[in-house]
C-alpha cells in the first residue's frame, strides 16, 4: 500500500517543481533606463511620471500580468547606462529594456540588452545605427529616428525661402544625425555648423561667436536642461530679437516652465503635442494634470508611456507566455495599441512611420501663465525614416 | 576675425576669470596660511549657490536671498572648520585630502537628499536680466557684467585688507612663521576659523553669482575645482595676487582658445581636420599652460614671500 502512495508523492512533488517555473515567469519585470541625476533629470522625471501613469491606467499589470519596474539612471554616460543595463539582465533578470533618453547611451546599452536575448524597447533615442544596418528584432523604439524631426523643420524652413542658417547642436551621436536630417531637407546657405560639448550650460563664448557671423536666421537642438540654459542666454544676450530662432527638441514642456514667455513665438517640429486630439492622448494629458499637480507632460512622457502600451499589446497577445518572444515580435510589428500620437504603422526596421507637425509656443489658457505648444499644420504625413533600407530584417 | 568679437570674447574670458579668482581666493589662502589642501572648497560654491535659490524661491527677494546665502555658506564654512578640518591641520597632506574628499561625499549627499538628484533653475531678477548697448554692435548681458563688476571690486577689497589692515598683517605672518605669530600671543587658531570662513564666504559668493550660468546641481563644485586648482598652481600657492592673475589668465585662455583655435587651425588645417582638433585643443589648452609654468618657474608666477 506504501509504495503507491509514495510514488504517486513523488509525482507530485515532481510536477509542483516543474511548474514552479511557469509560476515565476507570471511576473513581468521591466528595466527603465532614463537620467535622473544633474540638469538632464527633469526629462528623466517626466518619463519616470507618466511610466507611473501608463501603469495605473493598466491597474498596476502589464498584459494582465504582476508588474515590476526597476528605474536605472545612467547619468548621461554611456558607460553608467551599460552597467546599469547589465545589472538589471543579470541580478534583476528583466524581460524588457526600456527608456533610454540619449544617443549615445543608447549605442551602448541596446546591443548589450539584445545580445543578451531581451528586448529593447527605446522610448526616445532613435540613433541611425540602430535603424539602418544594426536594426535588430529585439529592439523596438516608440519614438522616431532622431533625423526625422529636423528633417520636417527643414521641410518647413526650405519651403519658408529662408536663406543664410547657423546651426548649432551637441557634439554627440545625436547632434549629428540632426544636423544631418536638417541638411537632407534644408538645401539653402548653411553660415556656419557648431558642436558644442554634450551637457553644456555656459554658451556665451558660442553665442558671440554667432553674433560676429551674422546669420539670417539660427537653427538649434537642446534637449532637456541644455535648452534651458541656452534660451535663458540667447534672450539675455539680446540675440532674440535680433536672429530668430528655429528649434528641435529645445522648446517643449519642461524648458517652458523654466524660460516662460520668452518662449512665445518659437517654431518647433515634432511627431507629438499635448493638443493632438485623440481619446488616447486625451487621457493621458488629462490624467497626467490630474496625478501631477497640473502640469504638462512633454514628448519624453508620451514615448514612454506609449512603451508600456506597446509592452502591454505584446503580452497580452501571446497571454502572458514571456517566453514567446517570436509571438511578442510579431504583436509589436502590428502597434496594436491605443498610441498618444494617434494610429501608426512599424516600418521594417522597427520604427514608427508617422506624422510631423509644426508646432507653435501661444500663450496659454490661463491669463500670465505659461505658453504652451500647439500645432499649427503637418509637415510630413507617414514619414519613413531614411536609414529604413539599409536594414535586412525580414518580416 | 572683427574687433567686436575680440572685444566681446575678451568679456567672456574676464567673466570667467573673475568667477575663478572668487574661487582661487579662498582656497589659495586657506593653503597658503593654514597649510590645509581642501578639496571640498567646491562644496562650500555648491552650498552657497544651493541656498541662494533656495530663499530666492522661498522669500523671492535676490538681494535678499544673497546676504542669506552668503551668511549662510559663511556659517557652513565656520561650523566645517570647527568640527571636521581642525584636527587636520598637523596631518599630513595626503590625509587632509582623504577627509576633505570625504566632507565632498558628505556635502553632494546632503544636497541630493534636500534637492533631488535632479538640478535645480535659478532665475535671475528682472533688473539683473536682459542687455547693455555698449557700442553699436556690440550687446552683452547685463548679469554678465554684474559679475565681472563684483568679481573686481572683491579683488579690491581682498587687496585691501591682505595689505593694509591688521588682520591681513596677521594672515601675512600666519603665513610665513605661524609657530612666531601664536607665541606673540596671538590665536591662531581663531585666525584659521576667520580666514577659513572667509574663503567659504568667497566660495558661496562665486556659487551664488554662477547659480543662473551654470545649473545648480550636487557635484556641481567638482566641476570647477580642477580649474581653480590649476589657477593656483599657476599664480603660485598661498598669494592672492598670483591667484587674481592666474584666473585671469585661465579664464582668458580657456575662452579664447575655444573662440579662436578652431578657426586659426582651419586657416593652415582642412576644415574638417580643425573641427576636430579645435575643441580637442582648446580643452587641453589651459593645461598645457600650467606643464609650461610648472616647467619654467616651478612656484608659480607670484609666489608668496614665505
Amino acid at each position: 500500500m506504501h509504495k503507491p502512495t509514495a510514488t504517486l508523492m513523488a509525482v507530485l512533488i515532481a510536477a509542483a517543481f516543474a511548474t514552479t517555473p511557469a509560476f515565476a515567469q507570471q511576473k513581468v519585470k521591466i528595466g527603465f533606463i532614463t537620467t535622473l541625476s544633474g540638469p538632464q533629470g527633469v526629462i528623466g522625471n517626466d518619463m519616470r511620471n507618466s511610466v507611473e501613469l501608463a501603469l495605473d491606467h493598466l491597474g498596476r499589470k502589464i498584459g494582465g500580468l504582476e508588474t515590476e519596474l526597476i528605474y536605472g539612471d545612467d547619468q548621461v554616460k554611456p558607460d553608467v547606462g551599460k552597467q546599469v543595463a547589465e545589472e538589471m539582465l543579470k541580478k534583476h533578470q528583466v524581460n524588457f529594456v526600456s527608456g533610454v533618453i540619449w544617443s549615445n547611451v543608447m549605442l551602448a546599452v541596446a546591443p548589450t540588452v539584445t545580445q543578451a536575448g531581451t528586448f529593447m524597447i527605446g522610448t526616445n533615442a532613435g540613433p541611425h545605427q540602430l535603424a539602418g544596418e544594426g536594426c535588430n528584432e529585439l529592439f523596438f523604439t516608440t519614438s522616431w529616428q532622431n533625423d526625422q524631426t529636423p528633417e520636417a523643420m527643414g521641410k518647413y524652413m526650405q519651403d519658408a525661402g529662408l536663406n543664410d542658417v547657423y546651426l548649432m547642436a551637441p557634439n554627440y551621436a545625436a547632434g549629428k544625425d540632426m544636423i544631418t536630417g536638417f541638411k537632407r531637407y534644408f538645401k539653402g546657405k548653411i553660415v556656419d555648423e557648431v558642436y558644442t560639448r554634450l551637457g553644456q550650460t555656459d554658451y556665451q563664448a558660442e553665442l558671440s561667436q554667432l553674433r560676429s557671423k551674422s546669420p539670417k536666421v539660427v537653427f538649434v537642438f537642446y534637449p532637456g536642461g541644455m535648452g534651458i540654459q541656452f534660451l535663458k542666454q540667447y534672450s539675455e544676450a539680446g540675440l532674440r530679437g535680433q536672429f530668430p530662432l528655429y528649434s528641435v527638441y529645445t522648446v517643449d514642456e519642461l524648458s517652458i516652465p523654466a524660460v516662460k514667455h520668452a518662449a512665445l513665438g518659437q517654431l518647433e517640429t515634432r511627431y507629438w503635442s499635448p493638443d493632438l486630439k485623440n481619446p488616447a492622448n486625451q487621457k493621458f494629458v488629462g490624467d497626467y494634470g490630474k496625478k501631477y499637480a497640473g502640469k504638462l507632460p512633454s514628448f519624453y512622457g508620451a514615448q514612454s508611456y506609449d512603451g508600456m502600451m506597446l509592452i502591454d499589446s505584446a503580452v497580452r497577445a501571446v497571454k502572458g507566455n514571456l517566453s514567446d518572444k517570436k509571438g511578442m515580435i510579431a504583436a509589436m510589428r502590428k502597434a496594436n495599441f491605443n498610441s498618444t500620437r494617434g494610429k501608426f504603422t512599424y516600418n521594417q526596421n522597427h520604427f514608427p512611420i508617422q506624422n510631423f507637425y509644426l508646432l507653435k509656443a501661444v500663450a496659454g489658457p490661463t491669463p500670465g501663465g505659461d505658453p504652451v505648444m500647439a500645432i499649427q499644420k503637418a509637415v510630413f504625413t507617414n514619414h519613413k525614416d531614411a536609414y529604413a533600407k539599409d536594414c535586412k530584417m525580414k518580416w | 576675425m572683427n574687433l567686436v568679437l575680440i572685444a566681446e570674447q575678451t568679456l567672456n574670458g574676464l567673466q570667467l576669470g573673475v568667477m575663478l579668482f572668487l574661487l582661487a581666493a579662498g582656497l589659495t589662502l586657506v593653503f597658503g596660511i593654514m597649510n590645509l589642501v581642501n578639496l571640498a572648497h567646491g562644496a562650500l560654491y555648491m552650498v552657497g549657490a544651493y541656498l541662494t535659490t533656495y530663499f530666492h524661491q522661498t522669500t523671492g527677494s535676490f538681494a535678499l536671498a544673497v546676504l542669506l546665502g552668503l551668511a549662510g555658506t559663511l556659517l557652513v564654512g565656520i561650523v566645517t572648520e570647527l568640527v571636521a578640518l581642525r584636527t587636520l591641520y598637523e596631518r599630513d597632506h595626503l590625509d587632509q585630502v582623504l577627509a576633505t574628499f570625504g566632507l565632498i561625499l558628505f556635502f553632494n549627499e546632503l544636497v541630493a537628499i534636500l534637492w533631488g538628484r535632479a538640478a535645480i533653475y535659478s532665475t535671475i531678477p528682472d533688473y539683473l536680466s536682459g542687455h547693455v548697448q555698449i557700442t553699436a554692435q556690440l550687446r552683452y548681458p547685463l548679469y554678465r557684467l554684474v559679475i565681472i563688476g563684483i568679481g573686481l571690486a572683491v579683488a579690491v577689497l581682498l587687496w585691501w585688507v591682505v595689505s593694509r589692515t591688521r588682520l591681513g598683517m596677521l594672515i601675512r605672518a600666519g603665513a610665513s612663521n605661524r609657530a612666531m605669530v601664536s607665541a606673540l600671543g596671538i590665536n591662531i587658531r581663531l585666525l584659521y576659523t576667520i580666514v577659513f570662513g572667509f574663503g567659504a564666504a568667497l566660495a558661496g559668493l562665486a556659487g551664488l553669482l554662477s547659480g543662473p550660468i551654470y545649473a545648480v546641481q550636487p557635484g556641481m563644485g567638482e566641476l570647477i575645482l580642477i580649474q581653480v586648482f590649476v589657477v593656483i598652481v599657476i599664480g603660485g600657492i598661498g598669494s592672492i595676487r598670483g591667484a587674481f592673475a592666474g584666473a585671469l589668465i585661465v579664464g582668458m585662455v580657456d575662452t579664447l582658445g575655444r573662440a579662436f583655435l578652431k578657426p586659426t587651425l582651419a586657416t593652415v588645417l582642412s576644415p574638417t581636420a580643425a573641427d576636430a582638433a579645435g575643441p580637442a585643443m582648446a580643452s587641453m589648452l589651459i593645461y598645457l599652460l600650467m606643464a609650461v609654468v610648472l616647467a619654467f618657474r616651478p612656484e608659480g608666477l607670484f609666489p608668496s614671500r614665505s
